[in-house]
C-alpha cells in the first residue's frame, strides 16, 4: 500500500503504458459487445414485426398482434419508471398525468381530421358551436407530434424543478405526484365541453390518410411504429445510462448530499431525468391511444400508475431489458387470467408484486443475472465467481460485517 | 502565506433558540492545517455545516478567499474550492472507487457535459494517481460497497482531493479506524497539507498530537482558546471543560 504523496508526473509514465494497454483492450471489446447488443435489439425488432405477428394470426390468435402492440407501447412508458425510479431512485406514482397527456394529444389530432367547418361529434350535445382556442393548434401535425414529446416533457420540468428545488424526496415525492395525479384527473374529468370529460376521446373512428384508424393497414403501421419507437427508447435509456450520466444518475440514488458537497447540482439532474421519462410516458400514451381506440381520465388512474411501476419491480430494476419483458409479462398476464377467470387478475397482480418485494427484489431480470448464474454454477459444480479474495468472500465473519457494518446514515 | 484562505467574524446560528454557535470568530491563513477540538456538542460540526452553506448563519459572515459566501448553495461552495468529508464515509456505493474519483475530478459540473462530456486523459491519468495515492490499485475496479471502512475513509480523502479544492474541511477521519490506518490517514493529511488549506475536526487525542501544528478549541459554540498542542492541554480552562466532561469525552472517542 503507498500511501506516501506522490508527485503525479513520477508515475505517470507507468501510468501512460497502463492507460494505452488498457485502451487498446477495452476500446474494441467495448464496441463489440455495444454491435452485439445492437444486433440482437435488431433481431427481437425484426422477430416482432414479421415473425411474432403470422404465427398469432396463423393460430387464429389474430387479436393479440393488437394486444403485443399495445403493451409494446406501454414498455416505453415503463423505460421511463426505469430511467427515473430504477435508476435514479425517484418513485413516481404520477406517470399517468404524462401518459395521458401524450394521449389525449394525439387523440385531439384524429378527432380533426374532418371536413372544414366540421366540429368531432361529441361536442354537439354539449351545444359547443366553435372549436375551442386549446384545440386550434391540434390541426397541425408537427405541432401534435411535437405535443406528445414535449408537453408532458415541460409540465414534468415545471412540477419537477419545483419539488426537487425544495429538496423534497422519497415518499413525499411519491405522494406529491400521486396528488398532481388526482388533479389532473378531476381537471380531465370536470371537462366536458373542452374534451368530452369522462367520456374521453375515441380515436378509433376517426380517420387519417382516407382510412379509419382502427383499420388494418393502419394498425400495422402503428404496431411497426410503436416497436421503432421502442428500440428508440431503449437506445435512448441506454446511452443515459451509460458513461458519466449514468454515474451520476447512479450517484443520486446513492448519495445526494455527497454529490452536492462535490460541486454537482442534483436538482438539474432529477428535473432532466424525470422530464426525459415524462417525455418517454407521452410518447407511450399516445401509441396506446390509437391502438386500444380511446382515451379517457381513467389513464389517470391511480392504480394504473401504480401498475407501471409494479411493471419494472417485476422485470427488475434497473436493467432496462427488465422494464420492457415485466411489462410484457405482466400485462399478457392480465390479459390471458382475466379470459379465464374474470375477478381473480388483482389478486394475481397484489400476490405478484409481493412475491416481487419479498423473494425477488431485483426482480426477474436482477434474479436470472445472480442468482440464476449461481443456481446453474453450482448445478455444474463450480464455484461461485468472486469479487474480491475467496478469504475474503467465503469467510462468514467478513461477510457479516459486510451486510452490517456498511454506511450508516448517521449524518445525512 | 500569511493571506487568510477563511475568515468567520461574528458568526451565530440559533436553532429554535438554542445557539449552536454563539458569536464565533475564526480565521484560516492560506496553506494551513488546523485542529479543531471540543466536546459533544461544542458546535464542530455545525460550524462545518455553516462553512459548507448547508446551514445558514443566523447572524455573522464567512469569508472565503475574499469573497463572502453568503446566498451560496452547497454546490456553488463546493465549487468555489471547499470540499468536506464526512464523519461516516460518504462515497457512492454502488460506483467503483474509480468512477467515484472520476466523478469528483470532473472539472464541468454542469448536465451538458454528464450527457455529452468524456472524461480527458489528463482526468484520467489524475484518477490513476489518485488510486495509488489512496492504496486502492486491486480495488479500483470493483464496487466501492464491498470495501472496507477503512478504505472508504480514504476513498472519501481522495475523492475531496480529486475535487481540487483549496481549503479541505474533515469531520473526524479516523473515528472507527485502527491505530495503523489512523497513522495511515494521518500521513495522508500531512502529505495533502503541502498543497492545500486543511481544517480537522478530531476527537482521537493521539490522532490530534501526530498531525497538529495549531489546535482549535471550541466550547458551547464559540472559541476558547487557540494555540499549539502543548499550549492547549495546558490551559486551564481547556482543562476544566475537558475534565469536567471526561465522560463525554470517553463516550465519543
Amino acid at each position: 500500500m503507498i500511501l506516501a504523496h506522490r508527485s503525479l508526473e513520477a508515475g505517470s509514465l507507468q501510468l501512460e503504458i497502463k492507460l494505452v494497454d488498457a485502451l487498446i483492450q477495452s476500446k474494441p471489446k467495448a464496441r463489440q459487445r455495444l454491435l452485439l447488443e445492437a444486433g440482437i435489439v435488431a433481431a427481437i425488432a425484426l422477430l416482432l414485426l414479421f415473425v411474432i405477428p403470422p404465427i398469432l394470426v396463423g393460430s387464429g390468435q389474430g387479436f393479440r398482434v393488437n394486444l403485443l402492440g399495445r403493451y409494446l407501447a406501454l414498455a416505453i412508458a415503463a423505460l421511463g419508471i426505469d430511467l427515473i425510479w430504477g435508476f435514479t431512485g425517484i418513485l413516481s406514482l404520477g406517470h399517468g398525468v404524462f401518459f395521458a397527456l401524450g394521449g389525449y394529444s394525439l387523440a385531439m389530432f384524429l378527432l380533426l381530421q374532418l371536413p372544414d367547418g366540421q366540429l368531432p361529434d361529441f361536442f354537439s350535445p354539449y351545444g359547443v358551436t366553435e372549436l375551442p382556442w386549446l384545440w386550434q393548434p391540434f390541426y397541425s401535425l408537427p405541432f401534435t407530434l411535437f405535443a406528445i414529446v414535449f408537453i408532458p416533457t415541460i409540465v414534468a420540468a415545471i412540477l419537477g424543478y419545483l419539488v426537487f428545488r425544495n429538496r423534497i424526496r422519497g415518499v413525499y415525492f411519491s405522494i406529491l405526484t400521486q396528488a398532481a395525479l388526482i388533479v389532473f384527473f378531476n381537471f380531465f374529468n370536470g371537462q366536458q365541453k373542452l374534451i368530452n370529460g369522462t367520456n374521453g376521446l375515441k380515436t378509433d373512428t376517426a380517420t387519417i390518410f382516407g382510412q379509419t384508424v382502427s383499420s388494418p393497414p393502419i394498425q400495422a403501421f402503428l404496431y411497426t411504429l410503436t416497436i421503432l419507437l421502442l428500440v428508440g427508447g431503449y437506445a435512448l435509456s441506454r446511452w443515459l445510462t451509460s458513461g458519466r450520466s449514468g454515474r451520476l444518475l447512479v450517484a443520486v440514488r446513492d448519495d445526494e448530499a455527497r454529490m452536492r458537497f462535490s460541486g454537482y447540482d442534483p436538482t438539474m439532474f432529477k428535473v432532466l431525468v424525470f422530464a426525459i421519462s415524462a417525455g418517454l410516458a407521452g410518447i407511450a400514451g399516445a401509441l396506446y391511444t390509437v391502438q386500444s381506440g380511446i382515451i379517457t381520465p381513467q389513464a389517470m388512474n391511480i392504480a394504473f400508475s401504480i401498475e407501471m411501476v409494479i411493471w419494472v419491480a417485476v422485470g427488475g430494476r434497473a436493467t432496462i431489458v427488465g422494464a420492457i419483458l415485466g411489462t410484457l409479462i405482466v400485462n399478457f398476464a392480465k390479459s390471458i387470467l382475466s379470459e379465464q377467470y374474470a375477478q381473480i387478475w388483482y389478486f394475481f397482480q397484489g400476490g405478484l408484486f409481493l412475491i416481487v418485494v419479498t423473494v425477488l427484489p431485483g426482480g426477474i431480470l436482477g434474479w436470472l443475472r445472480e442468482d440464476g448464474v449461481r443456481l446453474v454454477r453450482s448445478q455444474i459444480n463450480k464455484r461461485r465467481p468472486l469479487q474480491t479474495y475467496p478469504s475474503l468472500e467465503e469467510d462468514p465473519d467478513v461477510q457479516y460485517e459486510r451486510k452490517n457494518l456498511t454506511n450508516r446514515e448517521s449524518d445525512r | 502565506m500569511s493571506e487568510k484562505i477563511l475568515q468567520i467574524e461574528n458568526l451565530t446560528v440559533n436553532f429554535d433558540g438554542f445557539r449552536a454557535l454563539n458569536n464565533l470568530n475564526f480565521s484560516l491563513d492560506t496553506g494551513e492545517l488546523r485542529v479543531i477540538i471540543g466536546p459533544n456538542g461544542a458546535g464542530k460540526t455545525t460550524f462545518l455545516d455553516v462553512i459548507t452553506g448547508k446551514t445558514k448563519p443566523t447572524t455573522g459572515q464567512v469569508t472565503f478567499k475574499g469573497k463572502s459566501i453568503k446566498g451560496n448553495v452547497e454546490y456553488q461552495i463546493a465549487r468555489l474550492g471547499v470540499g468536506r468529508k464526512f464523519q461516516t464515509p460518504r462515497i457512492y456505493l454502488n460506483l467503483t472507487p474509480r468512477e467515484n474519483l472520476e466523478l469528483s475530478c470532473n472539472r464541468y459540473k454542469n448536465v451538458w457535459n454528464a450527457l455529452f462530456g468524456k472524461p480527458s486523459s489528463a482526468e484520467r491519468r489524475t484518477v490513476a494517481g489518485l488510486i495509488e495515492t489512496i492504496g486502492l490499485e486491486t480495488k479500483a475496479d470493483l464496487k466501492a460497497a464491498l470495501l472496507s471502512h477503512g478504505e472508504k475513509q480514504r476513498l472519501e480523502i481522495g475523492m475531496l482531493v480529486a475535487q481540487s479544492p483549496d481549503l479541505l474541511l474533515v469531520d473526524e477521519p479516523v473515528a472507527g479506524l485502527t491505530d495503523e490506518e489512523t497513522e495511515n490517514v494521518g500521513n495522508l493529511l500531512l502529505a495533502l497539507a503541502e498543497s492545500h488549506s486543511i481544517i480537522v475536526i478530531e476527537h482521537d487525542m493521539e490522532f490530534v498530537r501526530q498531525i497538529a501544528r495549531k489546535v482549535t478549541v471550541l466550547h458551547q459554540g464559540t472559541v476558547l482558546c487557540e494555540g499549539s498542542m502543548d499550549e492547549v492541554q495546558n490551559d486551564p480552562r481547556v482543562i476544566e471543560v475537558y475534565l469536567g466532561k471526561q465522560e463525554d469525552d470517553h463516550a465519543a472517542a
